[in-house]
């Protein structure tokens, strides 16, 4: 009897399996790349691989990690492309994604690539920390034009400033790690607390700190460079300050879900993921991406960010997030009441 | 028969005690009770329970579990392997309460080596003493009893991870925490500002509409409950529009940052304002005439009155009125992400947990947490509900206002005022999703209904919403009434009835938010049968109709108990099984609460945000949870329009409502009239 049961179940998988393959392989993909970019990506892979359907599952970096985490047990998606390398990171350190070395990957500028060999995820394109300033506003209210992050603590901003809080945004947490990581533990506190008196508050998303400044809600917001360069292309009065001590980046990156059903097409799409004209697909928005010499110039991108993006150390970041963003808690979310 | 009773000798009956004989009809509706119990316990209980053991799932490292080895200068293993628990008892390196953490958790091996030196030549070993044993390499994950060598330079890579366990470390945790804890006294107080301006403001206003002869009340009331039909973050994007930098009347807060404590009190009255409302109106019309008649002749000041009749008169109104919306602000969780700035409430704090730092155990801890003053603010009013005896009897008179032209001036001016506030906070929203690019360009367009280019899911989100309310306000109607009727005209059992009383009263004292994570923790378990809804649009349907039980359940009870159970008596006489009594006559009878049960559950489907925001998937994004996304993004105008189309939406649904539900009087009602 249960025999019989084996028997056709085995019949009807094998059917399942030669008609899935006769027809087209569908990949689920769970991104936090920009919905406006989603298709353009989906269309240029089809170009080349018309035989793998990509189904997007896309929402923030915290919803889909919290997502990819909540589901680690029973994962839904068959790889991530476009996720943060840091999100990437916490997946590895669970085991979750299965190491895969795509064909080209020594082409890639080394930073971009995971330090296993073979890696567990190979980047795309670098989000780069930024300075949101409002012309007008900071006009109005006579602000100099800062130029690096000392300068913001300066008293005159006080109240003028607005950043993402790490507890709730991947952005804010890049911004802390960076700055732990050029100043030191001890000089990255110091000048964090410096900063505190300026911010006027602390939000939950990493893109709303420019948006706000493009919007004239606060005059200066730390951000990133991307979303300041969009402001700037929909019209908003916004200087994009690199500055002078360097940056914090993090990168949107590709890995394969361990034990997922579609290996060899998960396979197929990472090759083709750190592909030039892959490179030169994300490079229509993004500055910076994987693979050196691609990148062109992109339109209201701040000059000089490729320079002054720092050695990033993700293991540290990793490694030390818990402990970073308890001592950051400790010293910046307790004070409930807003300043004045 | 004769001979039948002489050969039984008359005995005292032993043995059960006799029972009516239990009918298929009983039978029947004893089943289906018992199923739509069964749809209680799994879409409640069950997750709650989930969740709450959740709570308790602490993660530490098990320093037992650990073994090293180090190696000479010459890198010749020679020394014996030790534990890292002995290593830490000699040297003290992690205090025990550095030994709980989060899943994320991680210990850094050197700590156990005080004489660690990156450049040296040694090499270090380590290897787990179980199979569950996790350590990192740089970031790559060990586990198991192998041994792993690594160099002095590589070793500075190696962290223990933590294993799950149970316990209470988590409340400690959360406790000890002054960020966390800060937030139970900013959302009690907050909730308890709130809670006095909104009760203060709508006593005066249903007090206006109950005891003076203003004109327009019609308008009023219906102003009145406007804020019913939109998200409750709405006002908090009005309010940035109104007092923020670039705030149209700014200088009116005097200096004050709109951004915290008074943003979130003044969003709260907004949305909470109808519901106190509507229920203090109910309580001041409920009274009785003659005892002011008694007043009047007994010479007692206007003022007197007030205070010995109205105010005793409506005291349960208002009473009941205080707790729904103290619960209602302090489970809110859209308001103060949108306008709560610094200020932290434990909403929020839920939300920053799981999502900013994926801490699912910490957020099921600050959910049981808000889960408390909830289920006190529940069973305090229950309680009152109780001990509330009739005020309104059959000698009772109602009262009618007379007119009194300095009175009524001064309470439609109240009215006005209040309207006012109502009206110009949908309005500026109306105006925020027109303009152009705020404040620099103020020419009109509609840019802003470009929903399809930004984050929450573009216009599929807006026709998700409308499919996900009429789904849950037909599927939520039929299983609210059918479970209502079942509880209250079953005969006898009554150890179900009061499990299935006690579970339809549940959902009210559980906040969306816990409602939605205890959800993810049980559907999204692998293990679970029903784990195939995680992730499309019946799991959002079940959480909004189990979300909004409550109300509905007794609104169906209510008017079931208006009918009489002769009915039910009349039609088992007749041999007509029940499902035909109920078709034809319980049913058309109390349709008016049907269709009150079904816009109720329409409109709160449209508007709901913490339950679901857990719970969309790519493919059912909601209006309401895109108006939440797009303003975290800063695309603050999309979300003003976003929330109006709910509203405008909610607005067409309340008029059909009121379309039929006047059409249905007609043909189903008219007996009540004659």
């Amino acid at each position: 009897m249960s025999l019989h049961k084996n028997f056709w179940c085995a019949i009807a998988a094998g059917l399942f399996v030669a008609s899935n393959a006769m027809a087209q392989t569908e990949l689920t993909v769970y991104t936090a790349v920009e919905a406006e970019d989603l298709k353009r990506y989906a269309e240029t892979f089809n170009q080349d691989h018309p035989d793998i359907k990509i189904n997007w599952v896309r929402d923030s970096t915290g919803i889909i990690t919290a997502k990819l985490l909540a589901e680690r047990n029973n994962p839904q998606a068959d790889l991530i492309w476009g996720l943060a390398a840091t999100s990437l990171l916490l997946m590895k350190a669970e085991g979750m994604l299965e190491a895969y070395a795509p064909a080209g990957v020594e082409k890639l500028d080394p930073k971009f690539v995971d330090n296993s060999n073979p890696p567990a995820w190979v980047g795309m394109d670098a989000w780069v920390a930024a300075v949101c300033y409002n012309t007008v506003e900071a006009g109005k209210l006579g602000l100099p034009v800062p130029t690096s992050w000392k300068d913001l603590t300066d008293p005159v901003y006080k109240n003028h400033l607005i950043m993402p809080n790490p507890n709730s945004s991947g952005t804010g947490f890049l911004d802390v790690s960076s700055w732990l990581q050029m100043f030191g533990e001890e000089g990255g506190w110091a000048f964090m607390d410096a900063l505190h008196e300026n911010i006027a508050r602390y939000t939950h998303s990493g893109s709303k700190p420019c948006k706000l400044a493009a919007a004239g809600e606060i005059p200066i917001g730390i951000s990133f460079a991307f979303r300041g360069a969009k402001s700037k292309a929909a019209g908003a009065p916004l200087e994009i300050i690199v500055p002078s001590e360097g940056v914090g980046w993090d990168m949107e990156a590709t890995g394969i879900i361990a034990g997922t059903a579609n290996l060899e097409a998960a396979k197929t799409l990472v090759d083709w993921s750190i592909t030039r004209t892959a490179n030169e697909m994300y490079n229509t928005g993004y500055a910076v991406v994987a693979m050196p010499g691609v990148a062109k110039p992109v339109e209201h991108f701040p000059e000089g960010l490729l320079e002054a993006m720092i050695e990033n150390d993700f293991e540290w970041a990793a490694n030390n997030r818990k402990a970073i963003l308890t001592e950051w808690q400790s010293r910046y979310d307790s004070k409930s009441d807003p300043k004045n | 028969m004769s001979v039948t009773a002489d050969a039984a000798p008359v005995r005292p009956p032993t043995g059960r005690p006799l029972r009516a004989k239990l009918g298929r009809d009983d039978y029947i509706m004893r089943g289906y009770m018992l199923a739509i119990m069964v749809y209680l316990v799994v879409a409640l209980a069950m997750p709650l329970y989930v969740m709450l053991s959740k709570s308790f799932t602490t993660y530490g490292f098990d320093l037992a579990t650990y073994e090293f080895q180090v190696s000479d200068q010459a890198g010749n293993f020679t020394a014996p392997p030790v534990s890292a628990e002995t290593l830490n008892r000699e040297l003290g390196a992690v205090p025990p309460e550095k030994l709980t953490t989060s899943s994320d958790g991680r210990l850094p091996a050197t700590l156990f080596f005080p004489d660690f030196a990156f450049r040296s030549p040694v090499l270090y070993r380590i290897r787990g003493t179980t199979a569950g044993a996790t350590y990192l390499i740089g970031s790559e994950r060990h586990l198991g009893t192998e041994w792993s060598q690594v160099t002095s330079n590589d070793f500075r890579r190696v962290m223990l991870r933590p294993v799950a366990s149970r316990g209470l470390d988590n409340f400690v945790s959360y406790f000890s925490t002054p960020a966390l804890f800060r937030s139970i006294q900013n959302s009690l107080l907050i909730s308890l500002i709130s809670t006095v301006i909104t009760v203060s403001l709508a006593f005066g206003f249903a007090y206006a509409l109950n005891r003076s002869c203003m004109r327009f009340k019609g308008f009023f009331r219906l102003v009145a409950v406007m804020p019913i039909l939109v998200p409750s973050l709405l006002p908090g994007i009005a309010l940035v529009y109104l007092f923020g930098r670039q705030g149209m009347i700014r200088e009116l807060l005097m200096g004050e940052e709109i951004y915290g404590p008074i943003g979130i009190v003044i969003g709260s009255v907004f949305f909470t304002f109808p519901h106190a409302m509507i229920i203090i109106t109910t309580a001041l019309a409920i009274s009785d005439a003659r005892l002011y008649e008694a007043a009047v002749s007994l010479k007692a000041s206007r003022w007197k009155t007030f205070w010995t009749v109205t105010i005793p008169g409506a005291r349960y109104g208002l009473i009941s009125a205080s707790f729904v919306v103290f619960n209602l602000v302090i489970t809110d969780f859209g308001l103060p992400k949108v306008i709560g700035g610094q200020y932290n409430m434990l909403a929020v704090d839920i939300y920053k947990q799981v999502i900013g730092q994926q801490n699912f155990e910490m957020g099921a801890v600050v959910s049981v947490v808000l889960l408390v003053p909830a289920l006190i603010a529940f069973s305090v009013d229950r309680y009152v509900q109780k001990r509330q005896v009739a005020m309104l009897t059959t000698r009772s008179v109602p009262y009618q206002p007379k007119p009194h032209r300095r009175f009524d001036w001064l309470c439609f001016s109240y009215c006005g005022l209040v309207a006012v506030f109502i009206v110009g906070i949908l309005g500026v929203c109306q105006f925020a999703a027109l303009v152009k690019f705020w404040p620099y360009d103020l020419s009109l367009s509609l840019k802003n209904y470009a929903f399809d280019v930004m984050d929450g899911g573009g216009w599929a989100s807006y026709r998700n919403s409308i499919r996900m309310a009429l789904m849950t306000a037909l599927i939520g109607t039929v299983v609210v009434f059918t479970g209502a009727y079942m509880v209250e005209k079953t005969k006898g059992f009554g150890a179900g009835r009061s499990v299935f009383q006690f579970l339809a009263m549940l959902p009210m004292a559980i906040p969306g938010m816990v409602l939605g994570l205890a959800y993810i923790f049980f559907f999204n378990n692998p293990a679970n049968p029903l784990n195939f809804i995680y992730g499309t649009m019946a799991i959002l349907v079940i959480c909004t109709v189990t979300h909004f039980y409550t109300v509905s359940h007794l609104t169906a009870v209510t008017a079931l108990k208006q009918m009489d159970i002769e009915f039910e008596s009349v039609a088992a006489s007749l041999k007509q099984p029940f499902y035909k009594l109920f078709a034809r006559v319980t049913v058309p009878v109390c349709l008016p609460s049907v269709l009150d049960i079904s816009i109720y559950l329409f409109v709160n489907a449209m508007t709901t945000v913490s339950a679901v925001v857990f719970l969309y998937s790519p493919t059912t994004t909601l209006a309401s949870v895109a108006v939440l996304n797009m303003d975290d993004a800063g695309d603050v105008a999309p979300a003003a329009a976003m929330g109006m189309m709910i509203f405008y939406t909610n607005a067409v649904a309340r008029l059909i409502h009121v379309a039929i539900s006047k059409g249905v009087l007609k043909r189903t009602q008219a007996w009540r009239f004659k």
